[in-house]
């Protein structure tokens, strides 16, 4: 066990940094709308990701509508199937998961969680928020632009992107993408320098790096991560905006269009873009996942009543992933032509990769072992999220291999894997962050009858969507097709399971909305929470009040004497001893 | 909480050297990098992200160059002016990277007075740094009027790969683009300088805190960056 106050309170330092006075809102707009606490901007940031994730969800289901039931809908064009798809993915990947976990989630913990006042540049956060505002105003705007949202593929690959055939392609769509995401990247920029900055330099006194929970460490790294992999994704899209509106050829072969009409590009290499995109598009997995990561270990933590197991080896582990992460890219390019070596070399990066996230699912699962485990809905997603997860995993090992990759690259099992592993893996780890913070943020308990029902629907329910995808995949049904018609090579079992995929997927949404109306009703009817319902050790629970006040803490701010996993100590009085509890262990309890 | 004072505050305990101090710093509470203000940090971690900006530009530009099949334009030709009788090459860019370093120069010596609380020094050096940054956007305009009367397009120009010209306007226009903003807010803090805001402690109008002496230095961060970046482009789009 890592102990690193076993005799409680040692030489707490001086505080290094003045306390910096905080922006006071005047009014509504500015304590409400223009606000620059963290805490508020926060919760813009999910409520923005929340809205538009709906459309997202949306546009799943009617995709589904088409793939199961291609008749009855056919009003679904292929055409209009392409746009559900390609902002269906985008939305999930960029503006509802990257903006809820590090805007939303980073937001509202990392100041309070390291113990400061606020974001070290409360402006600048700010700013991120109404710049990520304004591009998911743009993307949305897409959808009653002329021609209608691009309909390129979430990949977005040249040189089908920007070519008349693509919908969107020589009309709106793809510009208000491509211009979009400049401005996700921007805003996000802002938001980023402060969470970094805040977690390097902005600690209160006693909180070292290694004492940090490991929500921060997850978000600290994919943050870190972000402003490293983004600055690729924005050459990308300026690059191609170039190329689509004053037509360089960046990503542009010469090429001939319909058969008869040329196109004035020539000398552009596509598979540049797909270099740089998934440069970006790697990491972004696990800009993702390492916050779930985070996340999901203190859940596991709190609500088994044990520290953590093998601490250490979690931040080193997240730290490497993350570092891994940025030289795997060209796994998701094994079809696209290159070099046979180039394959060996990523198939083995990605491999070892294998590894460290190997060690984190062994040490939630020796946290688990033998602790107090409390079924709580918080507890019941992480432990949903660790069996998701190994799912994912497993067949991300199929498909890092190049010989098994590429028969099944073009496949829904592609589909099937990416959506357990990144889609409903990370988004189990929301709910249950949701579930757990929620009562800090709004000071009542999420109601547990339907807490508990949309847990059961949301997991059995991503499972009855997901495992016979990956069956279906594997008798070579291919990904990107609004319907797959008369086809000699597949079996008629494939369409019935392609209609209960559809059922299964329009339940699993009934129940999304179920957790929504839950999260409006609970903040007038829930039970009123306390300040600390989960018994939990971390500082964002032992606030002077819930919600926290603006400023977080009273007038002083916590000192911090030990790690965030004193649970269950042998001897002391309470099974959780507070971060900022300065007796020593044995005699450590509750304040 | 009414103190703003960042930075440079009050850690004076004995640190050990080298590697140690980097282990001991990072172990330690508070702050990683000891005696770094929150602002300076930011910058350096924007600093770090921009680079992979253009790193990604650049290598792009590369990658572009190195696959085209059909000739790339030599440099020296279509950076050449025609002076005196005989075609210099790079004679241009050479006279604008020169004013572009040197307004390095003049940047640092501003840093310096700023410490000594010199406003007048401070915000004289501030304003020729502004002024050899513009003069090197205007001679950066100068050179794509002439590129673009002699028939260079983002799609097309007269000797050879297409790319050339995209590249060249995409890279050059966005570090002239860095360069402007740097002039612009290079006029705001020389401003400040002048006026004695670091010194009078008067708030900033959007965030309410109070500036110190530190932001000329933080300014210079920027320019130097702007500054090297520079050089990387000098080198990989002029030179090679």
């Amino acid at each position: 066990m890592v102990d690193l106050t076993p005799h409680g309170a040692g030489p707490i330092s001086a505080a290094e940094v003045a306390e910096v006075e905080l922006y006071h809102p005047h009014g509504w707009w500015t304590k409400y709308v223009f606000s620059q606490d963290a805490k508020v901007i926060a919760i813009q940031y999910a409520g923005t990701a929340t809205a538009i994730g709906l459309v997202a969800l949306v546009l799943s289901w009617l995709m589904r509508l088409k793939l199961g039931f291609p008749d009855t809908f056919a009003s679904i064009t292929p055409d209009t199937y392409y746009q559900f798809m390609t902002m269906h993915g985008m939305i999930m990947v960029i503006y509802l998961l990257t903006a809820l976990f590090l805007g939303g989630f980073g937001n509202y913990l990392i100041p309070l969680m390291v113990g400061a006042r606020d974001m070290v540049f409360p402006y600048v956060n700010m700013l991120s928020f109404w710049i990520y505002l304004l591009a998911v105003l743009v993307l949305a705007g897409s959808f009653f632009a002329p021609g209608g949202p691009t309909g390129a593929g979430w990949t977005l690959y040249p040189p089908q992107a920007i070519t008349s055939g693509t919908p969107g392609g020589q009309d709106w769509g793809i510009i208000l993408m491509l211009v979009s995401l400049i401005l996700f990247i921007v805003g996000f920029t802002m938001g980023g320098l402060n969470y970094v900055v805040t977690v390097l330099q902005g600690r209160t006194r006693g909180m070292t790096l290694m004492r940090l929970p490991l929500t921060v460490w997850g978000i600290f790294t994919a943050t870190v991560m972000a402003l490293l992999a983004f600055p690729a994704l924005f050459v990308a899209c300026v690059m191609m905006l170039f190329d689509r509106v004053i037509g360089s050829s960046f990503f542009m072969p010469a090429i001939v269009e319909m058969g008869t009409n040329p196109l004035p590009h020539d000398g552009g290499s596509p598979i540049m873009f797909q270099h740089l995109f998934w440069f970006f598009g790697h990491p972004e997995v696990y800009i993702v996942a390492l916050p779930a990561f985070g996340i999901v270990s203190d859940l596991i933590s709190t609500h088994a009543r044990k520290n953590i197991f093998g601490y250490r080896m979690m931040v080193w582990a997240i730290i490497g992933i993350g570092a891994l992460s940025f030289v795997v890219w060209a796994h998701h390019m094994y079809v696209s032509g290159m070099h046979p070596y180039f394959g060996f070399f990523f198939a083995t990066t990605t491999l070892i990769i294998a590894i460290p996230t190997a060690i984190k699912v062994y040490n939630w699962v020796l946290t688990l072992w033998r602790g107090d485990i409390h079924l709580t809905i918080p507890m019941l997603f992480a432990l949903a999220f660790i069996v998701t997860f190994v799912n994912g995993g497993l067949t991300g090992l199929f498909l890092g291999n190049v010989v098994v990759d590429v028969p099944l690259a073009q496949t829904m099992f592609v589909v099937a894997h990416f959506h357990m592993v990144m889609g409903v893996a990370p988004i189990l780890v929301v709910f249950g962050a949701i579930y757990h913070w929620y009562p800090k943020v709004t000071g009542r308990m999420l109601n547990e009858a339907m807490g508990r029902f949309h847990f059961w629907v949301t997991f059995l329910g991503a499972y009855l969507i997901f495992f016979p995808m990956h069956y279906v995949g594997l008798v070579g049904v291919p990904r990107r097709y609004p319907e797959i018609g008369d086809t000699a090579f597949v079996p008629p079992s494939v369409h019935t399971l392609n209609e209960f995929i559809t059922i299964a997927a329009l339940v699993v949404g009934f129940a999304q909305m179920v957790f929504l109306f839950n999260l409006l009703w609970s903040i007038r009817h829930g039970r009123p929470a306390g300040d600390n319902p989960w018994r939990a050790t971390t500082l964002e629970w032992q606030t002077a009040g819930t919600p926290p006040p603006h400023g977080n803490f009273g007038k002083e701010l916590p000192v911090v004497y030990r790690w965030a996993y004193d649970y269950s100590v042998p001897g002391a009085s309470e099974d959780f001893i507070p971060q900022n509890d300065p007796r020593p262990r044995t005699q450590g309890g509750s304040a | 909480m009414a103190e703003t004072t960042l930075g440079h505050a009050n850690h004076t305990a004995p640190r050990p050297h080298g590697l140690h101090g980097v282990a001991a710093d990072w172990s330690s509470d508070q702050r990683a990098f000891k005696n770094v203000s929150w602002g300076k940090a930011m910058m350096w971690v924007f600093l770090l992200s921009d680079t992979f900006i253009f790193g990604c530009f650049l290598l792009s530009y590369m990658t572009a160059r190195m696959s085209t099949t059909v000739p790339w334009p030599n440099p020296s030709e279509v950076f050449a002016l025609h002076l005196f009788g005989q075609d210099i090459p790079l004679i241009l860019i050479a006279i604008m990277t020169f004013m572009l370093i040197s307004s390095s120069g003049t940047m640092a010596m501003a840093v310096n007075f700023g410490y000594r609380h010199d406003r007048r020094k401070t915000a004289v050096l501030m304003l020729v740094t502004a002024a050899l940054g513009a003069t090197f956007v205007g001679m950066q305009a100068f050179e794509w009027t002439k590129l673009i009367t002699e028939g260079v397009r983002p799609w097309a120009n007269p000797w050879g790969a297409v790319q050339f010209g995209s590249s060249f306007f995409m890279i050059t226009g966005f570090h002239g683009t860095h360069v402007t903003f740097g002039v612009i807010f290079l006029l705001i803090t020389a401003r400040k300088v002048w006026r004695g805001d670091y010194e009078t402690g008067v708030r900033g109008f959007f965030t309410s805190r109070r500036g110190q002496y530190e932001s000329v230095e933080i300014m210079g961060l920027y320019w130097h960056f702007v500054d090297l970046v520079w050089v990387f482009i000098f080198a990989f789009f002029y030179l090679w």
